[in-house]
């Protein structure tokens, strides 16, 4: 694939841009890229490189001016993308996330779609929705796309509080709120598991490449759910089928 | 049974950071760690650390801190001084390392206009680690603590440091001047011209709103070209500075989100980041123009730099009479007053310093 641009964050990072939208065709470009360096940067190929850090159209690669040049990471990176194939699909794991459509945007959204909360609920619940990249906060999730019609920009007035767990659309995307933040997105309902967990090995549950369906859950089941997730009885885990 | 820094008043934002977390960028966890990443190297050398080693970073309110169960090695940086008190109560000046012994505390001050500062915990801090790191991102409860630091939290140190008595530099880090060099990009193209030229030329202050995910900047406005204020989300690194609609830009610090959808004009280069940590709301800055090589070779130059001063230590006085200080300077020739903190420490000059 082609290398549209590399753009210097100074003597500490540099910026891939692989894709100009957002949108699966980009996720593929980006995903297969984002493969491929870490297999280079894990074998050493990427002198001075930390780390990668994936977004909707670009990865940016960080590295230590001491031990590395840009120039020549670049150099390498253009070269290897040359002949690096976007992925046919992507790879990651299966979610089957619980969600409770009661958020507090849906009436506004039922309006501003022109559809019933149970059609917004429906719709979004039978969508596969892909990670295209972790940000904003530590494990949330950017996903696409959104079903036909679900075209919304972010709320004029972003929210001062959006509670943990809130899953909510804007911009062609879905997003879950992994802590209490202030937020702009539309919420469509809540999410128990947690998305971000310090203590474990890998602090984020989901990782870009990774797809997830939402099951709809009731007001009580949501509650019960939530309610063993904090005593330990369910592993938020076991919300993950099979790679494909 | 080991020895604890035990925080006896917790100040206003105490946090444990060292060199940050790695690994976390891919999952939405900056980088994070110490603001003034010079200090911290130059702490760690002088208490004989491994450089990366997590010290304290503290702002606004300084903290008070208490040796329990043993002796704690503690170094200050630039912008500090304390009182000890105890059985021996003495000041402590910047640079210095020393010896708290147990039931000693330290009361901490800051330095007239000085926003942040370390204090560097000589030996083998006995706390668990994440992404490679003890640093803290309380938004995210990671670190150690989780959070910024509490009264009666402690610190468990399992190896005390040696404790060749105080020590400082020969010769201090010297406060720098002139503009912070910044590198274009990653979206210069994002701005007209005129404003890439106001950008690189005009002078900016430090406004109110800052803390340890950006810094607003008062100054010109600056304008979008006609590509817009919008970008897709790309990654950030510290020093980044993004310019969102309403034209005033924000430098970007170690905390800052992963990824940002506005415009990037610049990025201050990592040899200029500790100066801009240790800007205050009201400093003024200018920033310049220089290449990614350019900020290559600053990087490199700073090390070395950094090395030139850690490769000096000398025992401080703290006030004190300090009888082999006033022996080896009248061996020289020199007259001394062995009363001033500062009489030993400055007499070395290195040739090599400029």
């Amino acid at each position: 694939m082609e290398l549209i641009a590399a753009r210097p964050l100074a003597d500490r990072a540099v910026t891939f841009e692989l894709a100009t939208r957002v949108g699966p065709e980009a996720a593929a470009r980006v995903g297969a890229a984002q493969a491929r360096l870490a297999a280079m940067l894990e074998v050493g190929e990427l002198p001075g490189a930390l780390e990668l850090s994936r977004a909707f159209c670009s990865i940016t690669l960080h590295y230590d001016p001491l031990r590395g040049r840009q120039a020549d990471l670049v150099a390498r990176v253009r070269a290897a993308l040359e002949d690096t194939a976007p992925a046919a699909h992507a790879d990651g794991r299966l979610w089957r996330l619980p969600c409770c459509y009661e958020g507090e945007d849906l009436d506004d959204l039922a309006a501003r779609l022109e559809l019933s909360r149970e059609e917004i609920a429906v719709r979004h619940a039978e969508t596969v929705h892909e990670v295209y990249a972790i940000g904003f906060l530590p494990g949330l999730p950017f996903m696409g796309e959104l079903p036909e019609g679900f075209s919304v920009p972010r709320r004029t007035s972003p929210r001062t509080r959006v509670p943990q767990g809130s899953v909510a659309i804007a911009n062609g995307l879905t997003v879950i709120y992994p802590f209490e933040s202030p937020g702009g997105w539309h919420i469509v309902g809540r999410c128990p598991v947690p998305l971000f967990d310090a203590e474990r090995a890998v602090p984020a549950l989901l990782a870009a490449g990774d797809r997830v369906r939402f099951d709809p859950v009731a007001r009580n089941e949501f509650d019960r759910i939530g309610a063993a997730l904090d005593c330990g009885d369910i592993d938020p885990a076991s919300f993950a089928e099979a790679a494909r | 049974m080991s020895a604890r820094l035990v925080i006896a008043r917790a100040g206003a934002r105490s946090l444990l950071q060292d060199t940050g977390f790695r690994g976390g960028r891919g999952i939405g966890v900056p980088g994070a760690g110490a603001l003034d990443r010079d200090a911290l190297y130059l702490l760690n050398r002088l208490l004989g650390n491994d450089t990366d080693a997590a010290a304290i970073e503290i702002a606004l309110v300084p903290p008070k801190l208490r040796a329990e169960d043993g002796p704690v090695r503690l170094a200050l940086g630039t912008g500090l001084s304390g009182q000890v008190s105890g059985d021996n109560p003495r000041p402590v000046g910047a640079w210095t390392a020393f010896t708290l012994h147990p039931g000693e505390t330290v009361d901490l001050r800051f330095e007239a206009g000085c926003p942040v500062a370390l204090i560097g915990i000589g030996g083998e801090i006995d706390l668990a680690y994440a992404l490679h790191s003890r640093s803290t991102l309380p938004r995210a409860g990671l670190g150690p603590f989780g959070r910024k630091l509490e009264d009666g939290d402690a610190i468990p140190i399992s190896a005390p440091a040696a404790d060749p008595g105080d020590r400082t530099f020969a010769v201090p880090p010297r406060p720098e001047s002139g503009p912070l060099r910044a590198v274009p990009g990653p979206q210069a193209e994002w701005f007209t011209e005129a404003s890439r030229e106001t950008f690189f030329g005009a002078e900016y202050s430090v406004g109110i709103e800052t803390d340890r995910m950006g810094m607003r900047l008062d100054g010109p406005a600056l304008s979008h070209s006609e590509r817009g204020a919008d970008i897709v989300s790309d990654g950030i690194a510290p020093g980044a500075i993004q310019v969102p609609g309403s034209g005033q830009p924000i430098v970007l610090l170690a905390d800052a989100q992963t990824t940002g959808g506005y415009p990037k004009i610049a990025t201050v280069i990592g040899a200029d980041l500790s100066r801009l940590a240790r800007l205050a709301p009201g400093d003024r800055l200018r920033f310049t123009a220089v290449t990614v090589e350019e900020a290559e070779a600053a990087a490199r130059d700073r090390r070395a730099e950094l090395d030139r001063i850690a490769e000096c230590v000398v025992r401080a006085n703290a006030g004190r009479i300090d009888p082999r200080a006033l022996w080896q300077a009248n061996l020289v020739g020199g007259a001394v007053d062995a009363l001033c903190p500062d009489h030993f420490p400055h007499h070395p000059e290195p040739e090599s310093h400029p």
